[in-house]
């Protein structure tokens, strides 16, 4: 029988093919219902504001702005307030462009944080429905409509959009590109099963009523954007994904950014779910306490697992290449060294190679779901291949970090 | 309980069970292949070793030229590869694995004592190196580099590798015939016993002239000890 590591590693093949089938399922099962357009979007569209929380914005601001404005939406239902939080560039004198603009609102004030800025536009703010776009985004012109038709439902409190990365133009956007298809395939499936956990920065619109019950937005260790969600879940508020609303958000494009960012986010993950804790297994909560939370701390873990268990590989590999270079100068082929025999013979046929080449499958068959639903076609590109290579050797490094960071009692920064 | 479907869990889990059964089964299936390969080629070899014996014995009064002895190395050398891979990698049918492993020792032994009547019935000098290893023996990985890259530079050599822990009365008798001790990696070159790593410039000095004179660098089949795990 396996052996102990192995068993080990089974075990956690088990719970993540255990959670693609039953995303597989949640697929299959509201198919149909995600051809047709949600709900009719109502003739009597809500009031809405936009916060522009801003901070140093100088380069991309003017686009942020600009595809609000050819929003497809009543222009008398529609605020956009700009809030400057002490920005030291540009940004402010450049906004002046947009004062005296019937639908924007230009404010100023002392930086205090992306949770002060939202909290107060929301203080100022009397529309019906409130959202935030970061200023490194941008949506497309159907976006809200098609959020605001989710509304109808007076049950939803609020809706989150499907994030696209802008213009991936390196390797490392490649792979994020992946990633964000599988995103807009998995938010949808936690959508119908009630068990999403983030309202994401850019474009999550709420009904004002969130915020005058829930209160408003905290520092949540840098993620006020997941402790908001999991508020709103923790008080039996509905989520839902709207996946027509296209928001385009502009990715880190080297590896040092794209580290910071998401070691902000797993921290920020990790230190909510623990705010939360009482969220688990607790018996008003469905889904996500009782399978969706859970899976993410197992994922996490074994991300962590695989990811240790792959660099021992490799160092008793290396020993090996160092033994036989004492013994014979490297007199081996490397052939013979890692059974690349071509010899069938050769082929790893262990129970885990075939689980595992399965599960990647399904995942790719996510991707690509992910990938219609974004493009309107399933397109099997390099990028997917940039991805299963490069990710595991990237992704373990920002939650090992953030792990130890958490350990430690280290706090995260924005950039 | 709100909005949890168990019926829909008790399918998620039937699904994914199936599909490790699946996947338990190929896995199964494969192994078993192998296996049965590798008894395969533990077969042919026994029937090589037969013939060459009954070869010998025909051909006792007549010219050493006839008799074929090299073909069987390789073989050998092919099921010695292809076990330790199994023992690294197959997890389970360790039971077959191990009456395989004995039946290859026992291979050996047989054509080490076949090659030695040869000798000396036709008066060649062949080299004969008997490496004993164990698993748990910090030096012997080194040692098998070291006759790996030895076997390959001189073809004539003739190394035969046991495991030293192995329970195999035929063994155990081989072992205490040379005497070999407990201190591994152990070598046994032309009845001469020594203990402890050798590398690889001693051990080439061992080699009598002629067998250093027909060093070859166009080895090129793939070629490897029985080593160390």
């Amino acid at each position: 029988m396996l052996d102990l590591p192995n068993l080990i590693i089974c075990g956690l093949l088990f719970v993540s093919v255990f959670f693609e089938i039953f995303l597989l399922l949640t697929f299959l099962e509201n198919k149909g219902a995600m051809k047709k357009p949600e709900n009719k979007p109502s003739q009597d569209f809500p009031t809405a504001t936009i916060v522009i929380p801003c901070f140093n914005e100088e380069e991309s601001i003017f686009g942020t702005v600009e595809s609000l404005l050819a929003l497809d939406y009543p222009k008398d239902k529609l605020k956009i307030m700009i809030i400057d939080d002490g920005s030291t560039d540009n940004s402010w004198n450049l906004m002046q462009k947009y004062q005296g603009h019937p639908m924007i609102e230009l404010y100023k004030k002392e930086n205090g944080g992306k949770h002060t800025a939202l909290n107060f536009a929301i203080s100022k703010s009397t529309s019906d429905i409130i959202g935030c776009l970061d200023a490194d985004s941008f949506v497309s012109p159907n976006a809200l409509k098609d959020i605001v038709a989710y509304f109808s439902d007076p049950k939803t409190m609020a809706v989150t959009p499907a994030i696209k990365i802008y213009n991936p133009d390196n390797i490392l956007r490649h792979v994020q590109k992946v990633e964000y298809d599988w995103g807009i395939f998995l938010r949808k499936m936690l959508s119908f099963v009630d068990a999403l956990y983030v309202t994401p920065g850019p474009f999550s619109f709420f009904r004002k009523e969130v915020f005058k019950n829930l209160g408003p937005y905290r520092k949540a260790h840098n993620t006020e954007d997941m402790e908001m969600a999991m508020r709103l879940q923790t008080n039996g508020y509905k989520i839902k994904n709207c996946h027509t609303a296209f928001v385009y958000t502009i990715a880190p494009h080297k590896f040092s950014k794209l580290f910071t960012q998401r070691l902000r986010w797993t921290h920020g993950f990790l230190k909510n779910v623990i705010d939360y804790r009482d969220l688990f297994f607790n018996s008003k909560q469905g889904n996500l306490g009782f399978f969706v939370l859970p899976v993410m701390i197992i994922s996490a873990f074994s991300t962590l697992w695989l990811a240790s268990s792959f660099i021992l590989n490799i160092l008793s590999k290396v020993q090996t290449w160092f033994l036989n270079w004492q013994a014979v100068n490297f007199n081996i082929r490397p052939l013979n060294m890692f059974h690349l025999n071509l010899e069938w013979f050769y082929l790893n046929t262990s129970i885990i190679t075939f689980i595992g080449i399965f599960s990647i499958i399904l995942m790719i068959t996510f991707v690509l779901i992910g990938r219609k639903i974004s493009e309107g076609s399933f397109k099997l590109r390099k990028d997917i291949l940039y991805f299963f290579i490069i990710y595991p050797f990237i992704a373990p490094t920002w939650l090992a970090k953030s792990v130890y960071n958490i350990v430690l009692s280290k706090k995260t920064s924005w950039r | 309980m709100p909005n949890l479907n168990w019926k829909k869990y008790l399918w998620t889990l039937l699904i994914t069970v199936a599909i490790f059964i699946t996947a338990f089964t190929l896995s199964n299936y494969f192994n078993d292949k192998k296996i049965n390969n590798l008894k395969d080629i533990a077969d042919k070899i026994s029937t090589d070793i037969m013939s060459s014996e009954t070869q010998y014995d025909l051909l006792a009064e007549s010219s050493c030229k006839d008799i074929t002895s090299n073909v069987l190395s390789q073989e050998l050398n092919t099921l010695a590869q292809k076990l330790t891979y199994s023992e690294q990698n197959l997890n389970d049918n360790s039971s077959d694995l191990l009456r395989l492993k004995t039946y290859y020792t026992l291979l050996q032994i047989k054509d080490y004592l076949l090659m030695k009547k040869i000798s000396v019935k036709c008066g060649t000098k062949p080299v004969f190196i008997l490496y004993f290893y164990s698993k748990d023996c910090a030096e012997c990985e080194q040692q098998g580099y070291v006759l790996t890259y030895l076997r390959e530079q001189y073809p004539d050599l003739r190394i035969y590798s046991f495991d030293y822990n192995l329970d195999n009365p035929a063994l155990h008798t081989l072992i205490s015939l040379y005497k070999v001790k407990n201190t591994l990696p152990a070598l046994v070159i032309n009845d001469k016993v020594t203990n402890g790593f050798i590398d690889k410039d001693k051990l080439t000095a061992t080699l009598p002239a002629w067998m250093l004179a027909t060093s070859t660098a166009t080895t090129t089949k793939g070629v490897s000890t029985s080593t160390k795990k």
